[in-house]
């Protein structure tokens, strides 16, 4: 089942730098999706456009259709100036490069988008306290000092409270920009076994820091390059035997 | 991302490697061949020993080309393909080198009796042997993979002349069954040498998997159980 489907999406920033020009692909539900390439190549575009983010950039154009879908595949129209964004972000979260945790404690880091959204009842927030943390990989490190300040947190501990952060409010997709850039080996590893972990419940999209981490994660990988979609494939054949020359050149380290 | 001169230079030197013990492997069996038939069972017995040579530096290769995995990430695409596939072509080479080994242990069991038969066939069949070797492993570290599509048929022509000294040693046998013993051993002599035919045919499928993905048997007569 798809989660999105894109068509002839072209996105175009005033200072030209970076874009997107006619890219469609599909993104089926419950795997993760890699979008990867050089720099400026419009990963990190796609990702901004399928929860709006891109309303807080300087575009002078944006054309085509991206659908998100729901369970019984009912498409809504994330293009749409008349979307909720706030609904579709709360469907859609994001988790950045750099964690930003809260100026709080590991426990309101978590319930504070709950209790944004309204939530009160305490048990239920405990509850996705201690459910967002698991699912993060993260609940065995911190259960005990859940009311410490965040910050003492270490930078992959960080980066994982993002990302409980997100799953807090049970969203049906995240978006993951680059979520290991700044993390030592060993916190990655944490990172992306709970990535394979969260993909049962969670369609999850990712753009890697690395060809290397695009090859570990993939279930299927969109190459970008230049704002264009070159090639999108099953991520155990596309490092392996990828069909266009700029892919390979790619993958090889022959550019970027 | 890493400098690709350094992965080049490493994967060249695999290359050179390759042709290196390619190189071996073709004396050892040339060399072998020739013993048999001048029944020089000193020749035999050097490349009896120097098998070990072979031995030795396939897996000096095999080190290479893990050291290269591990040190050259990410290797990928073609690169990746390569350096799995000279794993694979290393494996066929020393193998190969077994079975000139085998000839030269044949010629020294055979020592100086006289030849049931005079020696013309095998040493034909090594001479395409060798040439299809040669050929082979040129189209693979050239990534010729036209090359590599044609070279196994010359195996039609290996497989024709084994089924000869086939028929031809079991006619000598039931005549004079004083034979057997030595017919035996030139039927695993020939027999060896059909092998290696095969196991060129394995390098040429490495070579177009490498050039194109694609991971197919060119051809599956020499499945022994096709023939019964």
């Amino acid at each position: 089942m798809n989660k999105f489907v894109i068509e002839d999406l072209t996105v175009l920033y005033s200072d030209g730098n970076e874009s997107l020009k006619g890219v469609s692909l599909e993104i089926p539900a419950n795997s993760i999706t890699v979008l990867f390439g050089p720099a400026g190549g419009g990963k990190s575009t796609l990702l901004r456009v399928l929860n709006r983010l891109n309303d807080l950039a300087d575009v002078v154009q944006i054309s085509g259709k991206a659908h998100l879908l729901d369970a019984q595949e009912e498409p809504l129209d994330i293009l749409d100036s008349g979307t909720d964004v706030i609904a579709l972000r709360r469907r859609v979260a994001m988790v950045f490069a750099r964690p930003i945790v809260l100026p709080m404690s590991i426990r309101e880091n978590l319930t504070y988008g709950l209790r944004t959204a309204g939530e009160r009842h305490k048990a239920r927030l405990e509850e996705a306290v201690q459910r967002s943390l698991e699912q993060a990989a993260l609940w065995e490190e911190v259960k005990d000092r859940l009311n410490t300040p965040a910050v003492a947190l270490s930078g992959g501990q960080q980066q994982r409270l993002c990302l409980a952060r997100s799953l807090a409010l049970q969203p049906e997709v995240i978006l993951l920009d680059e979520p290991t850039s700044g993390l030592d080996p060993i916190s990655t590893t944490k990172v992306e076994a709970s990535l394979q972990e969260l993909k049962q419940s969670y369609t999850i999209i990712l753009v890697p820091h690395s060809v290397q981490q695009a090859a570990r994660t993939a279930d299927q990988a969109a190459f970008f390059l230049q704002g264009q979609l070159i090639e999108y494939a099953p991520g155990k054949s596309i490092f392996i035997t990828p069909q266009d020359k700029r892919t390979e050149d790619y993958v090889e380290g022959r550019f970027g | 991302m890493m400098t690709r001169e350094t992965l080049d230079r490493k994967i060249n030197q695999l290359i050179d490697e390759i042709l290196v013990l390619d190189s071996m492997v073709e004396t050892a069996t040339l060399e072998a061949i020739q013993a048999l038939k001048k029944h020089d069972v000193d020749t035999a017995r050097r490349i009896y020993r120097e098998d070990e040579l072979i031995n030795a530096r396939r897996f000096t290769l095999e080190k290479d080309c893990m050291i290269t995995i591990a040190t050259q990430q990410p290797i990928m695409a073609t690169d990746l393909r390569l350096v799995a596939s000279i794993l694979e072509v290393v494996g066929e080479l020393e193998r190969m080198g077994d079975y000139a080994k085998g000839i030269a242990k044949i010629c020294v069991r055979i020592g100086d009796q006289p030849h049931i038969k005079p020696l013309i066939d095998i040493p034909r069949m090594g001479d395409i042997v060798v040439s299809m070797l040669n050929r082979a492993v040129g189209a693979f570290v050239r990534r010729d993979a036209e090359q590599a599509r044609m070279i196994p048929q010359d195996d039609d022509l290996v497989d024709a002349l084994y089924d000869q000294v086939y028929r031809e040693l079991i006619i000598i046998m039931f005549k004079d069954p004083t034979t057997i013993d030595q017919a035996n051993l030139l039927m695993w002599a020939a027999h060896n040498l059909e092998r290696m035919a095969d196991r060129v045919t394995n390098i040429c499928e490495r070579t177009i998997y490498v050039v194109t993905g694609d991971m197919h048997e060119i051809d599956d007569s020499d499945d022994e159980m096709s023939q019964v």
